[in-house]
Parts: C-alpha cells; sequence; structure tokens
C-alpha cells in the first residue's frame, strides 16, 4: 500500500495524446483530501494515514464521529479511509493532499465498488458458454452438471455457481495518468474504472 | 457532466469546416516520420459522418489505382492540417456505402446548386 487520494469518478471521455492518437480517459475528481489521523507503528501496530473526503456539515454525523472530527475544528468528511504509508512522517493532521502527489505519465492503481449486477447466472458470472438456442435444443443458458457420480458424491468446493455478481470492491492496476488538473482537482486516467458515475474511487500511488 | 463537456470542448477544433455526406474533400493529413513532419492530401467523397461533438468522425472514399481506399478520420483530430471542400454534392443518403460497390458513370454524385 501506498499513499493515495479518494475521489469521485466523473465518467469517461477520450482525449488526443499528442501525436494525434485518441486515448480513452476515466475523469476523476479526486480530492482535496484532508488528514484526520495518523496511526503510529508504536501507537497502533501500523503506520497509516487517514484521509477524509466530501465536506459534510460535522451535526449529520454522529456523536462518536463528531469526536473523531473534533482536532480539525468544524470540518468534517462523509468518507474516511487509511492509506498505508511510512510517509505519513511529513504530515500533520489537518493536512491538505491534493493532486499534486501525481505526476503525468506515472502509474496508479484505482480502486472502486464494481456496477453491482444482482443474482447473475453462470454465463454472464464466469464466462460459461451457453447451449443451442434452436434445432430442438432445450439446453440454453442453465448451468449443467456440477460433477461426477459415485465419486466424489459430493459437490467441489468452489465450484462456480449461479449467485451475486458485481457490488464488490475490484482493483485496476497499472493505469497511467494522461492529463493532472491541480486547479479543478481532475485527474485523467487511461482506461476504464470499477464503479458508476459518482461512485467513490481510491487511487494509489504505486510506490513510496 | 459539466467537467467532461469541459474537457471534451478544449479538444475540439473551430477551424473545421462544416462538412456533409457526398462532398469531395482534400484532407491534409499531418504525417510524422521520424522528427520531420509533412503534410499528405487524402482527397475522396465523403460517404458517412458519424458521431457527434468531441466524438464525431467522418470516412472518406477514394479509388486509387482501381483499388477503393477509405480512411476515417476524427473530425477533431490534431493530426489533420486542413479540410478543403473540393465540391458539394448532392445526395438523398446520409451514408453512401452504396459506392463501394458501383463504379464509373453509376458512381458519380450530382453536384449541388445553390441558388
Amino acid at each position: 500500500m501506498a499513499l493515495g487520494l479518494i475521489g469521485k469518478k466523473i465518467g469517461m471521455t477520450q482525449i488526443f495524446s499528442s501525436d494525434g492518437e485518441i486515448v480513452p480517459v476515466t475523469v476523476i475528481e479526486a480530492g482535496p483530501c484532508v488528514v484526520v489521523q495518523k496511526k503510529d507503528r508504536n501507537r497502533d501496530g501500523y503506520s497509516a494515514l487517514q484521509l477524509g473526503y466530501g465536506q459534510i456539515k460535522p451535526e449529520k454525523l454522529t456523536k462518536p464521529l463528531q469526536g473523531h472530527f473534533k482536532k480539525l475544528g468544524g470540518k468534517a468528511f462523509s468518507v474516511l479511509k487509511e492509506f498505508r504509508t511510512d510517509a505519513h512522517e511529513g504530515y500533520q493532521v489537518g493536512d491538505q493532499i491534493d493532486v499534486n502527489i501525481f505526476s503525468r505519465g506515472e502509474r496508479v492503481s484505482v480502486s472502486g465498488i464494481s456496477k453491482g449486477k444482482g443474482f447473475a447466472g453462470n454465463i454472464k458470472r464466469w464466462g460459461f458458454n451457453r447451449g443451442p438456442m434452436s434445432h430442438g435444443s432445450k439446453f440454453h443458458r442453465v448451468v449443467g452438471s456440477i460433477g461426477s457420480s459415485a465419486w466424489p458424491s459430493r459437490v467441489f468446493k468452489g465450484k462456480r455457481m449461479p449467485g451475486h455478481l458485481g457490488a464488490e470492491k475490484v482493483t485496476v492496476k497499472n493505469l497511467e495518468i494522461v492529463d493532472l488538473r491541480a486547479d479543478e482537482n481532475i485527474v485523467l486516467v487511461r482506461g476504464a474504472v470499477p464503479g458508476g458515475k459518482n461512485s467513490i474511487v481510491t487511487i494509489l500511488k504505486n510506490k513510496g | 457532466m459539466k467537467i467532461i463537456e469541459k474537457i471534451d470542448k478544449e479538444q475540439m477544433r473551430l477551424d473545421i469546416p462544416v462538412i456533409h455526406t457526398g462532398d469531395t474533400v482534400k484532407v491534409h493529413v499531418k504525417i510524422r516520420e521520424g522528427e520531420k513532419e509533412r503534410i499528405q492530401v487524402f482527397q475522396g467523397v465523403v460517404i458517412g459522418k458519424r458521431g457527434s461533438g468531441m466524438r464525431a468522425s467522418f470516412r472518406v472514399r477514394k479509388v486509387s489505382f482501381g483499388v477503393g481506399v477509405e480512411r476515417v478520420f476524427p473530425l477533431h483530430a490534431p493530426t489533420i492540417d486542413k479540410i478543403e471542400i473540393v465540391q458539394r454534392g448532392k445526395v438523398r443518403r446520409s451514408k453512401l456505402y452504396y459506392l463501394r460497390n458501383v463504379k464509373g458513370k453509376a458512381a458519380r454524385i450530382k453536384v449541388q446548386q445553390y441558388s
């Protein structure tokens, strides 16, 4: 883990690179995040920075959370995330971190909650093949055999079956930062990022 | 959405003329060869346009030494130096894909007359 930022996925578009190629990009509004808490190796067993994103009124929160934000003096955040990093020494509680921690061309990992697909069958969930749709076949999108008979007389653990798909944390690694707009807190990342529009994503630096 | 619209707008070119399907155009394309840059002209008939805004592109067809050649250009591509309109064509459909199957007299396009 490393230092990163919390942000909001705005959506996708495309931009032209310097040599005229079309680059698909995801627009992320990232930060500015505020250091809410510092975790220390001696006190907490690990070193990390807890960042807050999305400022809200403290009155909207529960009493315990209001106490947690007390040190910031009137600021409170809707999203809190910890970033395991050894670079926490340089930061104080209340410091702001913005997109300037990234640079153009840098590789980052982006995590988010993927779009929920509900109860999905094996074809969508695991990429199974479907049966013929015609010529008298009734074997369309069904699961099929899930194991042998006398041996092992049971279904193996981890057998891929229908069930809930999506709405889980997904990380896409090694995405290139195409452009940064520090004054608007915007990061353009090459390629797709998990989650729908306006969903919360975290951008992680690969090192440091 | 406002942010994306803004990013798209920055990419868009305002110096591109309005082109229609059926027009004969000269597309001046910048070509990079190592360090040098030169301009190549691709002249042909616009046989289709697709997309809108910054994503819009158009398809140009020409017959080169008896072989049909089609190129798709993003309308706002920075590699396009300029687009010249040689002739406005009068056509009755938005996609002229039928031109791929015809040649000679049948492949002609009426010239748009402006009164």
